[in-house]
């Protein structure tokens, strides 16, 4: 039976049919739908982590009691787990270990654009790289054998585009796989320093193992055609090189990156006139072949910054540039992402987008969109927990200059709290830094899609789970009771006197907002008939409203409007009008 | 039926590109073509200018449809029409719907939202179909439902049968979305 799938779908398949019987991660674009996609097979027990250090470590326990375990991330997800991705290289496994890496060329929706294949020589754990669906459900069986065989975790890479391109996937029924036996094994499972000198040679050695298995493997491709050119080639690159060059060119298409299998890239060398790598950002392969002496190019064409495609391979290798757009006088206006209609955050931004001596430290979520015209409020946003770390030490330096004007507001939405946040805040806490910390909990990871996390109050699987209070933990971590505040963003009077209380604190301060997010399909069911409207008669066009950014609010004819379809009624604009203009209608949830 | 085709779903975030290009993708599989698909999730979702692509044919490679070779542009706004233009074969055609979302930039006046920009197509000898879908669906009881009338356009455009389209809404929608989701595919075939 043939299936039209996603490559996340299709390697939650995968994984379901190796019979794997634990997974755990963290959301993260492109990775996201992965744990969505296994959740739905009861056969295996799923779950969201708070981030991905603790699901890379949770699958690695899994793994060392004897069950077949899983864990996925978003490239810079990988950052955060690499202590434990590093050492589990060490241990081995017992029941086989996948680790799926999802990187974003092009940065659709992430803050670098590191090219994680290098991860896989530098922890010296074997790499696969599909380039399709059907590939992603076929090499993730594939790693669990690798991973049992070889005593190794095992990395499958991917991209946004290999994650969120869907072809035909053939299915095939689950293979039952016993939990194997668990025996204490310290020399093994204790990565002392000892322990750890006796395991590096076994390591070196398994490397030597897998590179002669890849010399053999199924996994790579050789597809021999016109041989004045040979492309090497690997992941979703390979899609975009067939595109262009069809049979007009031989491949050797790699499905296993790292160790690379070397006689096999000299067999194929010396089979082409010309050698050419076509790759995604880092010449990851193409440094690895030069170093093995073999002569080949494809760097010096192709584009480090951004995403590779066809017209791109076709422009560097052939000369020939893409289409030209029949030229238009009309110009589309830019777009960039904005908070959504009713989004509470904007609720909060607004009650303090016009205090000049407050410094934002953003974070990770839909709230990184608080740096957007015409909110701006935000200053920096580093990387997932960074808002109120990277705060304390804005705020501590504001201090040492004896500047009391300025203050630093850290925000921080509830998952990405859990994700690493905690720990900032414990810093502001234990090191007396008083700074405002302004947790945004909208009951959901909303940037990804809507997962669940420990505020929610419901698992990955849909049971009931023990939801983590945020003021309960921010109090027995040290915050005083008076100096934490609860309110709901969309009163701007009351966020405003929170605000200037919170700006005059000289001890860490906690803001938390409630309100859950403008896209839950609760909210939309309780908000369906609640919405707002401009009467003409009173409106003076000051334009007040339209400055809040909410995009159901728009001009046209020089008039001001909002679109009923996309308000939900959050009062936003109601409340900032100076000519009371503005109407509420149906049954108001807020105000 | 065409034996291949390069089909760019083009909008904001929210509009629903994603469930118009999986029905698709589901007929052109029905009849045996291969397909990929390729969407865009996560930040730009967030009210941005969002994009996907469906490729049929025999054999497809490459999930990403080249500028220049679209066969049709099905546009859910109409200014992501014009945006994504360049994607467009010379000989291919403009499905638009005429409703507008305008961005913070149009709506204080920095920047112009281009409102004749599908006459203009026209004028320049492209091929073009306008309406205005959400007010239609609107009509026909769901905004939500534009995106099926514009499916409906294509799918007759590209010679699909109705029937099996009907089929597959019966398969992918709760019963209580499929009857105003059949009409608007219905709507659509009927403005074709």
């Amino acid at each position: 039976m043939k299936s039209l799938m996603t490559g996340n779908e299709a390697l939650a398949r995968g994984a379901y049919e190796a019979g794997v019987h634990f997974a755990s991660a963290y959301p993260g674009t492109p990775s996201t739908e992965i744990l969505e996609n296994l959740a739905k097979y009861k056969e295996v027990y799923s779950e969201w982590a708070p981030n991905e250090k603790v699901g890379m470590e949770a699958a690695s326990g899994a793994s060392i009691i004897g069950a077949r375990a899983l864990t996925t991330m978003k490239h810079v997800g990988l950052n955060v787990a690499a202590d434990p991705f590093f050492t589990m290289a060490y241990i081995g496994v017992n029941g086989g270990f996948v680790i799926v890496n999802a990187d974003d060329p092009g940065m659709h929706s992430s803050q670098n654009e590191q090219d994680n294949r290098f991860y896989a020589p530098h922890a010296k754990v074997p790499m696969m790289e599909p380039s399709d669906s059907e590939e992603c459900r076929i090499f993730m069986k594939k790693a669990y054998e690798i991973s049992e065989e070889f005593d190794t975790p095992v990395m499958i890479r991917t991209t946004t585009r290999v994650n969120h391109s869907k072809s035909l996937v053939n299915l095939e029924d689950r293979i039952e796989v016993p939990v194997k036996e668990y025996k204490k094994d310290k020399l093994k499972n204790v990565m002392t320093p000892g322990h750890a000198q006796r395991r590096h040679p076994i390591v070196e050695e398994r490397l030597v193992s897998l590179t002669a298995y890849n010399e053999h493997s199924t996994l790579n491709k050789v597809e021999l055609h016109d041989k004045k050119r040979g492309i090497i080639t690997s992941g979703i690159s390979y899609t975009y090189a067939k595109e262009v060059f069809g049979e007009e060119a031989s491949y050797l298409k790699l499905g296993m990156t790292f160790p690379l299998p070397k006689a096999l890239i000299e067999s194929f060398a010396k089979e082409v006139e010309e050698l050419i790598i076509i790759e995604e950002n880092e010449p990851y392969l193409e440094k690895e072949i030069k170093a093995m002496g073999i002569p080949c190019r494809g760097r010096d064409v192709l584009p480090i910054c951004g995403e590779l495609n066809p017209e791109i391979i076709r422009e560097a290798f052939l000369g020939i540039a893409p289409k030209k757009m029949i030229p238009m006088d009309s110009v589309a206006p830019t777009r960039p992402p904005v908070l959504c209609a009713g989004c509470p955050h904007r609720g909060f931004f607004n009650a303090l987008k016009t205090d000049r001596d407050i410094i934002a430290s953003g974070d990770i979520g839909c709230y990184t969109l608080g740096a957007m015209d015409p909110i701006n409020v935000t200053d920096t946003v580093i990387c997932m927990g960074a808002s109120i770390s990277a705060g304390t030490g804005m705020q501590k330096v504001l201090e040492l200059q004896g500047d009391e004007k300025k203050k630093i507001f850290s925000f921080i939405g509830d998952s990405t709290f859990f994700h690493s946040g905690i720990t900032g805040l414990v810093n502001s806490i234990y090191n007396k830094i008083p700074l405002v910390t302004v947790i945004m909990d909208n009951r959901t990871t909303g940037m990804t899609g809507h997962q669940e996390n420990p505020g929610t109050g419901k698992t990955l699987m849909g049971e009931d789970a023990g939801d983590i209070n945020i003021p309960m933990l921010v109090r027995s971590l040290g915050i005083k009771d008076e100096n934490i505040k609860i309110i709901n963003p969309y009163y701007q009077d009351k966020a405003k006197e929170v605000i200037k209380a919170a700006k005059a604190c000289k001890e860490p301060f906690v803001i938390i907002t409630q309100e859950p997010c403008a896209l839950l399909k609760e909210v939309q069911i309780l908000r369906r008939n609640s919405y707002v409207e401009i009467d003409q008669e009173k409106c003076r066009k000051c334009k007040t409203c339209v400055r809040t950014g909410c995009p159901a609010i728009y001009m046209k004819d020089g008039s001001v409007f909002i679109d009923r379809e996309m308000c939900n009624g959050c009062t936003l604009c109601y409340q900032v009008c100076p000519f009371q203009a503005i109407d509420k209608k149906g049954d108001l949830i807020n105000a | 039926m065409r034996n291949e085709g390069n089909i760019l779903f083009v909008g904001v975030g929210g509009q629903g590109t994603i469930s118009a290009s999986n029905l698709l993708s589901a007929a052109l599989i029905e009849l045996g073509f291969d397909v990929k698909m390729s969407e865009v999730h996560g930040m730009a979702q967030r009210g941005g200018s969002v994009s996907t692509q469906v490729r049929f044919g025999k054999e497809v490679h490459s999930p990403l449809i080249e500028k220049g070779k679209a066969d049709y542009i099905v546009s859910f706004e109409k200014s992501e029409s014009l945006r994504w233009l360049g994607f467009l074969k010379e000989e291919g055609k403009v499905i638009s719907s005429l409703h507008e979302i305008r961005p913070y930039l149009v709506n204080v006046g920095k920047e112009a939202y281009p409102e004749e920009t599908l006459k203009e197509m026209t004028e320049k000898g492209l091929s073009v179909i306008g309406l205005n879908a959400q007010e239609k669906a609107i009509e026909l009881g769901n905004a939500k439902a534009a995106n099926m009338i514009l499916l409906g356009i294509l799918a007759k455009e590209l010679g699909l049968e109705k029937a099996l389209l009907e089929k597959l809404i019966k398969q992918y929608f709760k019963p209580a979305l499929q009857e105003v989701n059949l009409h608007a595919v219905d709507t659509g075939y009927a403005l074709a």
